[in-house]
């Protein structure tokens, strides 16, 4: 006799501790295995590109900190690159290294908190997120250092940055490039050789990279399935292009790769900091700017590589204070265009890794 | 007077108030057998909720050290009195039902939950005997009786009406019933050394019912951790599967469930849940201090019940030490781990213990220490090889990583330039 | 493999909870429990002489009751809230409302006839700041032409009620003027610290040096 199955609909979030924010998945279940995906988002809608069209350029930077509220640096970046190309600034060679290693030392906080999180979604009591935690608190130290906040930044500015680093903040950067590869070495030998996480990483949610460069997604995920693609490294901007480093890539694009890469990534950004300190020369970080810009008409796309992908801004200018249109292509939120695709067939603890290893920030998903 | 209680088992305390006058009362058979059980329930419950509730500050603490955090550390001494402030955060909040749930069934799922882990402590021998006296058969109501929880997790996760505590409970029932397999097994290798190993001469030698558990502390000379390591493993992983603790708690799955089972309880029906829970550590620790650490038995000047607490809080700390650093298995690697993995261990540890025992024994069926020593040192290195081989068995077709090799998708971006 | 890793993470825990360099990330506020040795180093003495001096103290910690007052470590850049407002220096022309990206601050002023060196000072009858929905972004001192309202350093404005949280006129002249160093690099370069809570005059906080007659038109021009 065959016993009468029906599969179940789970409502995932908008309340669940691994939603990563307000999202929602619907989840058609067999039992414990996917059948179907809809994610639902929007809870997060603060409306970002409509409110920029009313606030001056600089009053934006404001907003785009609230965008992806784990890596505001890297937002600001996209941002007043966007500026600076719609208006024409050239800026400071020491705000442009200033920059480059805010937004690395953003990476490596980021990174630190995706890793920590997705151990926390593997069901590690919450120990690797503490450890994750305790670096990525070393570096908003830091950022308090540069700009007196911790999250949202505004610590850039169109033309430069802000303000220029106290004395204290390059003795804590020392102290920092010194320390942490150790402590990045004692997360992997924590997490990376372990069987648990194996099993649990090891071919799941595969990515291929047709399927990756089909559903336009970038940042670590791109490149854990093996396309080397770096827009620091395609497209440089600020001082990359002279600054020596690799774009670690992944054998197979599955949800250990996609761990390994940002692990490897966190290293990258560790020797570009530290090729930066050497360099950076003395100078002036902002030029003498009016405080309302009223760039020429015309549009600007500035992208820069950040944490979860091309992080890219598209301003239209109409010679008024404020910009026409901001149009943010926000990397989380393409990057979960494949999360049918990855999840289906696999089991609900698969989805909850899955979903974490993709790393989305729903403020950015739902700007 | 002159009569005292002399060990607090249920003998004793029944002649206490049987056997004559108490206070110049005559007390009839039937009152003293329920004054008995009342002073057994009294002592049973409430020394089981005071380490319940001195271990839930201990986890936190010591949580909280390997998470380099510092835990509850604002009420009382070092925090020690958090357990109660929380008591009293759960039972002061509204007890709330909701309206899809089966209301005597969700009522009554803590309640099932709590009472075996009681049941448990009540025949465990603290010093010469247990609270129960010189129960025969422990071991097997031991094994009987944690096997209620499975009934309680799945009630409580049906009756709340919600569908994360649904899977959770689906996922508890196939998990628990898997494990007890395991469990039951590696039990058995070690009832298989309790006989033969008892002191020559002592008192259970001839008639050997090494189902009780203080025939199993008696027979320890050597700790049985010792002599069959693969059976502690087996037990210990299957100990912890049964207590839903990383990595094995799929029932619970904070991070994917909510928290299984319990998502729809609050209140006081969640603090005994939440008690039940935290009592399943102390008493997996007790069990497998009975069992493999040779229970009471220590160096003399200490006092047996020292020694007890000393190994429990070892195996207790070892617990809460796995569980700070381990993530979880997936539901269905969890049943492979136990049907493919300790199923097959303890299997292979049975034959093993049995045919060492059929070589090993003496004339008169007994093992001496030095054969016990022997065996220690035949078992360890086996273990370690066949949990090798398992290992290498398992690891399918993911076992090596491939050089990564940059993908020629790469370069689109520089053609469409 | 051979669960050789899961033996390798279990040492990291361990050193990590043994370490005495990687304990206690967490900064316990507004108090911290402390030990003997915490509260000896407070008191600028070793352990011993502390015995001796403070035996109930001691006894205290020994228990673990022993609290010491402590305030999160911040840097004197941090920018929060009791902002620094110099009357004084304010004309009421209110660049810092019209730039605030929020639009959280409401000034109302009448003519008061006194002159200051860039046009009209006008006398305030409201300036009310909304620090419920301020995001302490800082862009209001920026704006501001003559340096008249700085960053503070507090945070702890939690009310029960929203309309609590708006700092009026008459909190902004009582509040102690202990502007945050940021976006004021001289006060970095003099090494000031506002939680030590010591007040500074305007002269100190000033962003310029008095303009000239040239720069001024220069500047205005630009304007």
């Amino acid at each position: 006799m065959a016993i009468k199955t029906e599969p179940i609909t789970i409502n995932l979030g908008p309340q669940h501790p691994s939603t990563h924010g307000v999202f929602r998945l619907r989840v058609t279940f067999d039992g414990e295995e996917i059948l179907d995906v809809e994610p639902v988002f929007g809870y997060l809608h603060r409306g970002t590109e409509k409110l920029a069209e009313s606030r001056s350029y600089v009053q934006v930077v404001t907003l785009t900190d609230r965008l992806d509220y784990v890596a505001s640096m890297s937002n600001n970046l996209a941002y007043v690159r966007a500026v600076e190309k719609l208006a024409g600034i050239e800026v400071p060679e020491r705000a442009m290294y200033l920059r480059v290693i805010a937004a690395e030392l953003q990476r490596i906080a980021s990174h630190m908190m995706a890793t920590g999180f997705l151990l926390n979604d593997m069901g590690a009591f919450a120990t690797p997120l503490m450890y994750c935690f305790r670096e990525r608190e070393r570096i908003l130290d830091m950022f308090e250092m540069l700009c007196g906040a911790r999250i949202t930044l505004s610590y850039m500015r169109p033309g430069g940055v802000f303000q220029d680093a106290p004395d204290d903040f390059w003795a804590a950067l020392d102290t920092f490039l010194a320390d942490e590869p150790g402590y990045i070495g004692e997360l992997e030998s924590l997490i990376t050789g372990n069987e648990v996480v194996l099993a649990r990483t090891r071919g799941v949610g595969v990515l291929s990279d047709e399927q990756a460069v089909a559903d336009s997604v970038t940042g670590p995920m791109l490149r854990a399935a093996g396309v080397k693609w770096d827009i620091r490294k395609a497209d440089p901007y600020e001082v990359y292009d002279r600054l020596d480093f690799d774009v670690p890539i992944g054998a197979s694009g599955d949800t250990f790769d996609r761990y390994l890469v940002r692990i490897q990534e966190m290293r990258e950004s560790l020797r570009i900091i530290r090729q930066c300190v050497e360099r950076i020369p003395e100078g002036p970080v902002r030029p003498d700017l009016p405080y309302n810009l009223r760039p020429p008409e015309g549009d600007a796309y500035a992208a820069v590589e950040g944490p979860k992908g091309e992080l890219g801004f598209y301003l239209v200018s109409d010679r008024s204070i404020a910009p026409y249109r901001c149009k943010i292509r926000a990397p989380s939120f393409i990057n979960l265009t494949p999360l049918k695709k990855m999840v289906v067939g696999w089991k609900m603890s698969d989805l909850i890794v899955i979903f974490g290893s993709i790393d989305v920030v729903l403020g950015e998903v739902d700007r | 007077m002159g009569r005292w209680i002399v060990s607090l088992d249920f003998h004793s305390i029944y002649e206490f108030f049987a056997a004559g006058p108490v206070f110049g009362w005559d007390i009839p058979g039937w009152l003293a057998f329920g004054l008995t059980s009342f002073v057994l329930a009294l002592l049973v419950i409430n020394a089981l909720m005071i380490s319940t509730a001195l271990y839930t500050w201990f986890e936190r603490r010591t949580l909280g050290r390997f998470q380099v955090r510092l835990g509850p550390n604002r009420w009382g001494p070092f925090g020690i009195l958090q357990p109660i402030a929380d008591a009293i955060k759960l039972i002061t909040k509204e007890d709330t039902i909701p309206d899809e749930a089966d209301r005597p069934a969700f009522t009554i799922a803590p309640v099932l939950l709590m009472v075996p882990m009681l049941l448990v402590v009540a025949v465990i021998p603290l010093g010469k005997d247990s609270f129960l006296g010189r129960l025969n058969i422990g071991v097997l109501f031991i094994v009987g009786v944690t096997s209620v929880s499975t009934i309680a997790i799945f009630v409580g996760g049906w009756a709340s009406g919600n569908r994360y505590a649904m899977l959770g409970s689906m996922r508890g029932v196939a998990m628990l019933i898997s494990y007890e397999v395991p469990m039951a097994l590696a039990i058995a290798g070690v009832l298989l050394l309790v006989g033969p190993s008892l002191p020559a001469g002592s008192e259970g030698f001839a008639d050997v019912s090494s189902l009780a558990l203080s025939k199993i502390v008696e027979s320890q000379v050597l700790p049985f951790l010792l002599v069959t390591p693969l059976a502690f493993l087996v037990f210990a992983a299957a100990a912890t599967a049964e207590m839903s603790r990383t990595p094995f708690d799929q029932i619970e799955a904070e991070s994917e469930l909510g928290s299984g089972y319990h998502t729809e309880y609050s209140g006081a029906k969640f603090a005994v849940f939440q008690l039940a829970e935290f009592m399943a550590p102390i008493v997996t620790a007790v069990i497998i201090t009975t069992l493999f650490l040779g229970g009471t038995r220590g160096f003399d000047p200490v006092p047996g019940q020292a020694w007890f607490a000393l190994k429990v809080f070892a195996v207790v700390f070892l617990l809460l030490w796995v569980r700070a650093t381990w993530p979880r298995l997936r539901i269905d690697q969890i049943m492979g781990f136990a049907w493919k993995g300790l199923f097959a261990l303890s299997i292979f540890n049975l034959f093993l213990v049995a045919v060492e025992i059929e070589v090993f024994r003496g004339v008169g069926g007994e093992l001496s220490v030095d054969t016990l020593w022997i065996m220690a040192a035949i078992n360890w290195p086996v273990t370690l090889v066949s949990i090798g081989v398992l290992s290498l068995l398992a690891r399918g077709r993911h076992s090596r990583r491939p050089e990564p090799t940059p993908s020629p998708l790469a370069d689109m971006y520089a053609e469409a330039d | 493999m051979y669960g050789l890793g899961l033996l390798k993470g279990l040492t990291v825990t361990m050193w990590n909870m043994v370490s005495p360099g990687r304990q206690f990330t967490l900064h316990q506020y507004p108090d911290r429990r402390v030990g003997l040795f915490g509260l000896a180093k407070h008191a600028n003495t070793n352990v011993f002489a502390y015995l001796f001096r403070r035996p109930g103290m001691a006894v205290k910690s020994l228990v673990g009751l022993a609290t010491l007052e402590d305030r999160m470590p911040q840097h004197p850049r941090f920018r929060g809230e009791e902002f620094a407002w110099y009357e004084e220096r304010c004309t009421g022309c209110a660049s810092c409302a019209k730039y605030c990206p929020l639009g959280i601050i409401k000034i109302v002023t009448h003519p008061s006839g006194e002159a200051m060196q860039e046009g009209e000072k006008y006398a305030i009858d409201v300036f009310d700041i909304d620090i419920g929905r301020c995001m302490f972004c800082g862009l209001c001192v920026e704006a501001c032409p003559y340096d008249a309202i700085h960053m503070g350093s507090g945070f702890e404005e939690g009310r029960y009620e929203r309309r609590e949280l708006v700092i009026d006129v008459d909190r902004l002249r009582r509040a102690p003027k202990r502007p945050s160093a940021w976006f004021r690099p001289q006060l970095e370069a003099k090494g000031y610290r506002p939680l030590d809570g010591e007040e500074i005059s305007w002269r100190d906080v000033g962003r310029h040096a008095t303009p000239d007659a040239a720069e001024l038109e220069e500047r205005w021009a630009r304007r």
